[in-house]
């Protein structure tokens, strides 16, 4: 017998509706493996995971709360992304973003709420930017490969924020903890009611929309769009690729420093290096988990969020906080392979004369018919 | 004569810092070579580097070490090989999976080894003769095996890739699989074998560090050196001698960041720590910038799947 795959163009509506659903189902079951490798019972663990992160009404506050960053990075990382743009950067971003807004915080500590929250705002999303472009710009006009350099980018900013945190910025009455002096009440964006979710939310599903407004209905939207499938002939038709380059990128590192500067401003309230568990890299998946759509990355952001609320519960049945992570690369895997599945029609084929395909499973042997 | 030493001792410790980067680099350069691009360098050489301490821990046997090491990048890396030679994935975005994986699967699986002593380490092992060379001698033959055994690999992929009938297939695969496959070279298996290779060389790298150069395991202990290995293999322009040369450039401006601290300048560390960072970001740019013209020389099917007609 042999395994053929046999090319299906286009690929039906609804699998590619069904594909992330069967990626996120695929991870769990490869989960499994390790936790049982590991000495754990899976279902237990995936209780103990799913009751803390959707269980009761603190727990879905919470995993809307963890939420938003990934949202807010998430949008990021799919707006580039439908450039073929690989913004790794988000991470550095969102901490140059909360390092915008906390240096505003802390230098107006008097201010009313209308002045210092705006100006926060606009500190974090210009501090994105400026740090997504100090990668755009060699890309746009020098070809310098943006994965590395974004990714380098996050080592930098995190290492500045360690330097405020350990030497300028240190509050004295902190006991020695690398902390900033805290924040004023009117420096803390909003949560509402009872809960820890704040305006943050609002950010996030304010960019969704603009966003898939702007892809679709402008004409920056519909050459990122050209770009993305086709480089070559954009600029045949006279499209410029450094601005859009340039442009999207800067939006990129906006969306992901106005994260940092949500989760710095309502969460924190002060500056720390505690501040992301990694979103800026959770968020990769995200978006690719979320088909690079707006809408989707809101809801698998939730996915997400209560993926590490749940991984915080499933610490006190021993598992470690890494395996959440784990499960997360797993996801991206997956999410790949059933997109790559869904372009081919596989079928177990006799093997005929020419003899069999010895060793492996089939493996090389992608066989495409037109 | 103070400074002098100072010299030598910052050279041999580019050259031990270096290490880890080179090994990964020589794998990355043998992946590309063959026409497949493996950003996930970073995640093999972390799954290296916790497969290795784990097998020495538990065996007291450094070599099984090293060969869980191996083992462990090459596992990852055949992963990525399936993701981009059968599924055809896009190979950017499944190096980062690899990476985010190997991330996660490390910490998973290190976390029993937190501040775990190793039974022992690779030690400095003195050439005889050669050590005693004035300047040269401590630069490059006072080191453990690890650095001799990437002395010999680099002259021996350069061999490999300009001197021999598999490696000119494996420049063939990567230049053009269209005519490889027409003039009889299996593609498929070509590809397969060198990203496995690859990640066997990152796996190593990792263990580099968590078996001689830290020696311990601490969680995400490559701290971006898979990521510079990435950047090394363009700076290099696919050459493993320039591979080496770089590889201890960088190594030299980590080591400079310590040195620097041991004099007591008053520079935050935080600071030195940046350096090798930013050094990759100006490097890549001005190496980008002045070859532009001769992009042609990477690999002109690297990162397009191998579609068989």
């Amino acid at each position: 017998m042999k395994l053929v795959f046999e090319k299906r163009d286009p690929v039906p509506m609804s699998y590619r509706v069904v594909s992330p659903v069967l990626a996120v189902l695929l991870a769990f079951l490869l989960g499994t493996v390790f936790l049982t490798a590991s000495g754990f019972s899976p279902m237990k663990v995936y209780a103990a995971m799913f009751s803390g992160a959707f269980g009761d009404w603190y727990g879905i506050s919470e995993t809307i709360v963890t939420a938003i960053p990934l949202m807010l990075c998430g949008l990021a990382v799919a707006l580039s992304a439908k450039m073929l743009l690989w913004n790794v950067g988000a991470e550095g971003q969102f901490h140059m973003g909360a390092w915008g807004a906390a240096a505003v915080a802390l230098s107006m500590p008097d201010a009313p709420a209308w002045q210092v929250l705006p100006l926060m705002v606009l500190a974090g999303v210009a501090a994105g930017a400026a740090w997504a472009l100090l990668a755009a710009v060699p890309r746009a006009f020098v070809g310098v490969s943006e994965t590395i350099t974004t990714l380098m980018l996050n080592y930098v900013a995190i290492y500045w924020i360690e330097y405020l945190v350990h030497g300028p910025w240190r509050d004295p009455k902190s006991l020695n903890f690398p902390l900033s002096a805290p924040f004023s009440d009117a420096a803390r964006l909003p949560m509402f009611g009872y809960t820890r979710i704040h305006w943050g939310l609002i950010f996030a599903i304010v960019a969704a929309i603009a966003i898939d407004l702007a892809l679709g209905r402008t004409k920056w939207g519909y050459e990122v769009k050209i770009i993305g499938e086709s480089p070559r002939a954009a600029r045949y038709a006279g499209m410029s690729i450094e601005r859009n380059i340039i442009i999207t990128m800067a939006i990129s590192g906006a969306l992901a420093g106005l994260a940092g500067m949500a989760e710095v401003s309502a969460i924190a309230g002060r500056m720390t290096r505690q501040l992301s568990p990694g979103y800026g890299y959770s968020a990769i998946i995200v978006a690719w988990l979320g088909k690079l759509n707006p809408y989707g990355v809101l809801l698998v952001s939730i996915l997400f969020g209560g993926l590490l609320v749940g991984g915080y519960s499933a610490q006190f049945l021993g598992v470690s906080a890494a395996s959440v992570n784990m499960l997360q690369g797993l996801m991206l895997f997956c999410v790949l392979a059933t997109e790559a599945l869904g372009r081919y029609k596989v079928r177990l084929v006799p093997t005929g004369a020419k003899g069999a395909s010895q060793g492996g499973h089939g493996e090389g042997e992608a066989e495409a018919n037109g | 004569m103070g400074e002098s030493n100072m010299l030598v001792s910052i050279l041999a410790a580019a050259v031990s810092s270096g290490t880890p980067i080179l090994f990964a680099a020589l794998g990355e350069l043998i992946t590309e070579t063959a026409g497949v691009m493996n950003i996930g360098v970073e995640g093999m050489m972390l799954v290296g580097a916790v497969a290795g301490f784990l097998a020495s821990v538990r065996t007291g046997n450094l070599l099984l070490g090293v060969l869980a090491a191996l083992l462990a990048g090459g596992l990852l890396a055949l992963l990525h090989a399936f993701m981009c030679i059968a599924l055809k994935v896009n190979q950017i975005v499944s190096g980062l999976a690899l990476t985010l994986f190997g991330t996660g699967i490390s910490g998973y699986l290190g976390k029993s080894m937190i501040g775990v002593p190793l039974p022992n380490h690779f030690r400095s092992v003195p050439l005889p003769a050669l050590s005693r060379l004035p300047v040269l001698g401590p630069v490059l033959f006072n080191h453990d095996v690890l650095v001799y055994l990437s002395f010999v690999l680099v002259p021996a992929v350069w061999y490999l890739f300009y001197r021999t009938r598999p490696g000119l297939h494996l420049r063939a695969v990567g230049e053009s699989p269209e005519t490889a496959d027409a003039l009889g070279v299996n593609v498929f298996r070509t590809r397969y074998v060198s990203v496995v290779v690859g990640g066997m060389l990152a796996g190593l790298g990792g263990a580099y560090l968590s078996l001689a150069y830290a020696p311990s395991w601490i969680e995400n202990m490559t701290a971006g050196r898979g990521w510079i290995a990435v950047a090394l293999v363009i700076f290099a322009v696919w050459n493993p001698l320039r591979a080496l040369a770089g590889a201890y450039l960088f190594g030299g401006v980590e080591a400079m960041g310590f040195r620097i601290q041991a004099l007591g300048l008053r520079v935050p560390s935080f600071f030195l720590k940046m350096m090798p960072y930013i050094f990759t970001i100006v490097v890549l740019t001005v190496i980008t910038a002045s070859s532009s013209k001769q992009s042609s020389r990477a690999p002109q099917g690297l990162g397009r799947p191998y579609e068989r007609e």
